[in-house]
């Protein structure tokens, strides 16, 4: 057993919740050090418990695990007390398993899920004495590299990193690794390993690249200032899904993590293509796992961890091809064995109200749909694929299975949203808790009645989705249109059935600023840093008037970054990406968009994404 | 049948609290393939009781917890096949069945002892051992108790079974002996007694001093003697 501890007793006696500094989990993976020759700390730049529930961490850590040669620990945000403590005491941010300093290791890999985490990673580093500026780094420094669903558009922070990792990881992490090794055993500086790993496919070293301006602040060019830098970079994905990595011993922490179960990914893309949605974009083409193997995984990780829940993991589970089977494998496997079976993105209809009835406790679970928007017209727009009639055709069958509880999640502030689409939102909520008084006979209505919760988020427009031209609502247009759906819903005749919750408006303001920034804001997020902000992703500690005067103090305004909509002819900061769907389509699909048109699904008609140069998946299935 | 299972805790994992010790049983019970029994209804959980608590950052030698289970290969196959999907610094080190009246691990304290021992560098240098007979003869061992509701005072004269010291002289950091009251009616932590002894030798305690160790977990037999908690067991 490694007996040694990174912090004091003194600290860990006085800090909250010390289990998520000491490691020791089942399946967490110790190696002797002086057998491997990388030390890899992969980071998740949000707090333990947020951080353990990944399932992309997992995975990266199974696979650099295997090799013989990589020992890959894990590092999570130290939570606000013992952050305070760490800075006092010059205490160095260390990995979990070895309990060893981050600085020491060979790379620092850090996920970004979400860009209100960015203030985060500064923090990562700085904990971690690493210099923030990727320019300022000695030889001696781990090379800091970054993945996830951000780094689609990874210039806001390219000052901060060495390298980006520009698609799914299975791939390309075992070439750059075997580069590091051979540049170390000849010497060769940090400088030249970034160089030549700046050359292989998926890796964007932003070092190597320069943007130019115009006056008006969009971008004149972005092109490599070296020889033999790719100017396009492709992502990275793994094809087939079935015989690759997948985490069959995961970690299981001693204190709860958000998610407390065994995460079965069933597929990876969506065939939908929601426009607002950037991951069912940028993960195309769909690709399911076989479903035989699926069974196995699952028996195999609920004995590996002891886990009591198991969840299918995917954007649409419902469109799963082999769903039923798995389920009624599942079900059957489960049932006598205590563990629970969690179904989210369901659609719902007649199948899943059955599964659900076999699954759930009826009384206690409610129903899920995202209509993301009030009207037919703007659900046409946003090529959401849900209708009206569906959702009152679900909510009457769960209605007569038994259920009281329906929840609904809309977006505010979508492109051509009028005052009709919102009051259409109110509207719908109504109808359904109309739906449920024809439906239910009164002496047959558990409490008496029905509980429909709609939630409202408020859009931000992401990189490469046919949104990624329009312009984001202003704070204040956000609030105004939370305040007219609050009035709506009010004046409902079924009001007292319907709650209401929206979203604060301040933090998609700065979402939408990251989201499609460029280079210039990697200041803004130092200074927000240096005064003081982190885990701004959680609402009590986000500073909104810090983030609006730093931008201010940097000669930068969000309203250039959210409010403006772009032409489709503009540079945009992420167009040095090609992440498989091609621009052409996005133009199309806004263009689409803009006469309420729609598009069908992957499944029943191809719409020439571009994607199916990977040459798999569902684009090679349809075809068929 | 219910099955008793002693175990160790020690090293990092001692930072573990109580619940997240029994998620991480019921976690291990499933992975040892363990036939528990689980209670009936929508959210169904396995049939399990511990003996008492243990503080975070304090180590043990004795820890007691009671499962239900259908059947069983032998206990020494259960304990070899916990140990096999646990993690270090949690040990079984014993299994045995109850006999069918038997209480329940926690039903059963009546008493722990535990070690003693003083961080270094924050041990009073004077010779603690020399008090102890005087500490014990007086007739209230009086302790002011801060709870959420305000201060209370308690006895602790009548729960202090045994209070020894071995070493402490010269170079040597003294190491404590405690046997004390841990039913639910007058549970005494080592703590109290250790602040109530410095006080009495003219000494402070100061923060995070001690080193504690939990050893076992007594309870009453007949003729009100006492008897560890892997005592009751019938079959092992």
């Amino acid at each position: 057993m490694n007996q040694k501890l990174a912090l004091s007793d003194d600290i860990l006696l006085k800090i909250e919740k010390p289990e998520r500094y000491i490691g020791h989990e089942i399946n967490s993976v110790t190696k002797d050090k002086s057998k491997v020759k990388i030390r890899f700390a992969m980071c998740f730049p949000d707090v333990y418990e947020i951080g353990m529930s990944h399932l992309g961490i997992q995975i990266l850590y199974d696979m650099f695990n295997s090799m013989e040669d990589v020992w890959c620990e894990r590092v999570y945000s130290p939570w606000l007390d013992l952050d305070a403590i760490m800075r006092k005491e010059h205490i160095p941010l260390f990995a979990l398993e070895s309990q060893d300093p981050v600085k020491d290791f060979d790379f620092l890999g850090i996920t970004l899920q979400y860009e209100m985490c960015y203030t985060n990673v500064l923090q990562i580093l700085d904990l971690s004495q690493i210099p923030l500026n990727a320019l300022e780094r000695g030889e001696d420094c781990p090379i800091v590299i970054g993945g996830g669903p951000c780094v689609y558009n990874p210039e806001p922070l390219a000052d901060f990193f060495d390298l980006f990792y520009i698609g799914e990881g299975e791939t390309q992490y075992e070439r750059l690794l075997t580069l590091y090794k051979e540049c170390r055993a000849s010497g060769l500086s940090r400088v030249e390993f970034l160089r030549r790993a700046g050359k292989l496919p998926g890796i964007y070293a932003p070092r190597f690249y320069e943007t130019a301006y115009h006056e008006d602040g969009t971008i004149k060019s972005f092109l490599p200032v070296e020889e033999g830098i790719p100017a396009i970079i492709r992502k990275e994905i793994q094809m087939d899904v079935t015989d690759t990595y997948y985490p069959l011993k995961p970690v299981v922490p001693f204190i709860k993590a958000t998610q407390d179960r065994v995460v079965l990914e069933i597929q990876r893309g969506c065939i939908r293509g929601c426009r607002f949605c950037q991951a069912g974009q940028i993960y195309r083409p769909v690709r399911e796992r076989d479903v035989e193997t699926l069974k196995k995984y699952a028996l195999e990780m609920l004995k590996n961890t002891g886990h009591e829940e198991i969840s299918l993991s995917s954007l649409s589970s419902s469109d799963y091809s082999r769903l039923p089977e798995l389920i009624d494998f599942l079900i059957e496997k489960c049932g006598t064995q205590h563990v629970n079976i969690s179904l989210p993105s369901l659609r719902i209809d007649a199948f899943s109200l059955d599964v659900m009835s076999k699954v759930q406790d009826i009384k206690k679970s409610s129903l899920t749909f995202a209509p993301e928007a009030g009207s037919q017209r703007l659900r046409n727009v946003i090529n959401k694929g849900l209708t009206e009639e569906d959702i009152i055709r679900g909510s009457t069958m769960a209605f007569e299975g038994g259920w009281t509880r329906v929840k609904l999640y809309f977006m505010l502030g979508l492109p051509t949203e009028t005052e009709e689409d919102i009051r259409g939102i109110a509207d719908l909520a109504n109808k359904i808790a109309a739906a449920f008084f024809e439906t239910v006979p009164k002496e047959k209505r558990v409490n008496g009645r029905v509980q429909i919760v709609a939630s409202t988020s408020f859009f931000v427009p992401k990189p490469f989705t046919p949104f990624q031209w329009a312009g984001q609502c202003t704070r204040e247009q956000f609030i105004d249109k939370a305040y007219l759906t609050r009035k709506a819903i009010s004046e409902q005749l079924n009001q007292k059935s319907i709650k209401y919750n929206w979203h604060e408006a301040d933090a998609s303001v700065m979402e939408g600023v990251l989201a499609r920034g460029d280079r210039r804001l990697g200041r803004v997020i130092r200074r927000v840093y240096e005064k003081g902000g982190f885990y701004e992703a959680w609402g009590e500690y986000y500073d909104h008037d810090r983030w609006l005067k730093t931008l201010e103090e940097c000669g930068l305004s969000a309203d250039f970054y959210t409010h403006r909509e772009r032409s489709t002819e503009e540079i945009l900061p992420w167009d040095f990406i090609d992440c498989g769907v091609t621009k052409e389509f996005l133009k199309r699909e806004w263009a689409k968009a803009q006469r309420e048109e729609i598009s069908e699904n992957c499944k029943v008609k191809c719409q020439g994404c571009g994607a199916a140069r990977f040459g798999g998946g569902i684009c090679v299935e349809t075809a068929r | 049948m219910r099955l008793r299972v002693k175990f160790k805790k020690y090293g990092p994992v001692r930072f573990i609290g109580h619940l997240d010790v029994m998620r991480f049983f019921q976690k291990a019970i499933r992975r040892a393939g363990i036939d528990v029994a689980y209670t009936g209804g929508f959210s169904p959980h396995q049939i399990m009781t511990f003996a008492a608590p243990l503080g975070v950052g304090i180590t043990s030698n004795g820890e007691y917890m009671d499962i239900e289970i259908h059947s069983i290969t032998s206990c020494e196959d259960v304990r070899k096949r916990l140990n096999a999907a646990s993690v270090p610094g949690i040990e079984i080190i014993f299994t045995g069945l109850l006999p069918d009246h038997a209480e329940n691990a926690m039903a059963s304290v009546a008493a722990a002892s535990y070690t003693v021992r003083f961080r270094e560098g924050r041990a009073p240098t004077a010779d603690l051992s020399a008090f102890i007979p005087d500490f014990l003869s007086r007739d209230h061992i009086l302790y002011t108790k801060q709870t959420k509701k305000g201060a209370r005072e308690l006895d602790l004269k009548p729960g202090i079974y045994e209070f020894t010291c071995s070493g402490g002289g010269g170079c040597e950091t003294p190491s404590f002996h405690i046997l004390a009251d841990a039913s639910s009616a007058g549970n005494i932590k080592p703590i109290q007694i250790m602040e109530a002894f410095l006080a009495h030798c003219g000494e402070v305690l100061q923060e995070n001093a001690l080193l504690i160790t939990r050893e076992e977990i007594y309870t009453r037999a007949e003729s009100s003697r006492l008897i560890s908690l892997e005592d009751m067991c019938c079959q092992s």
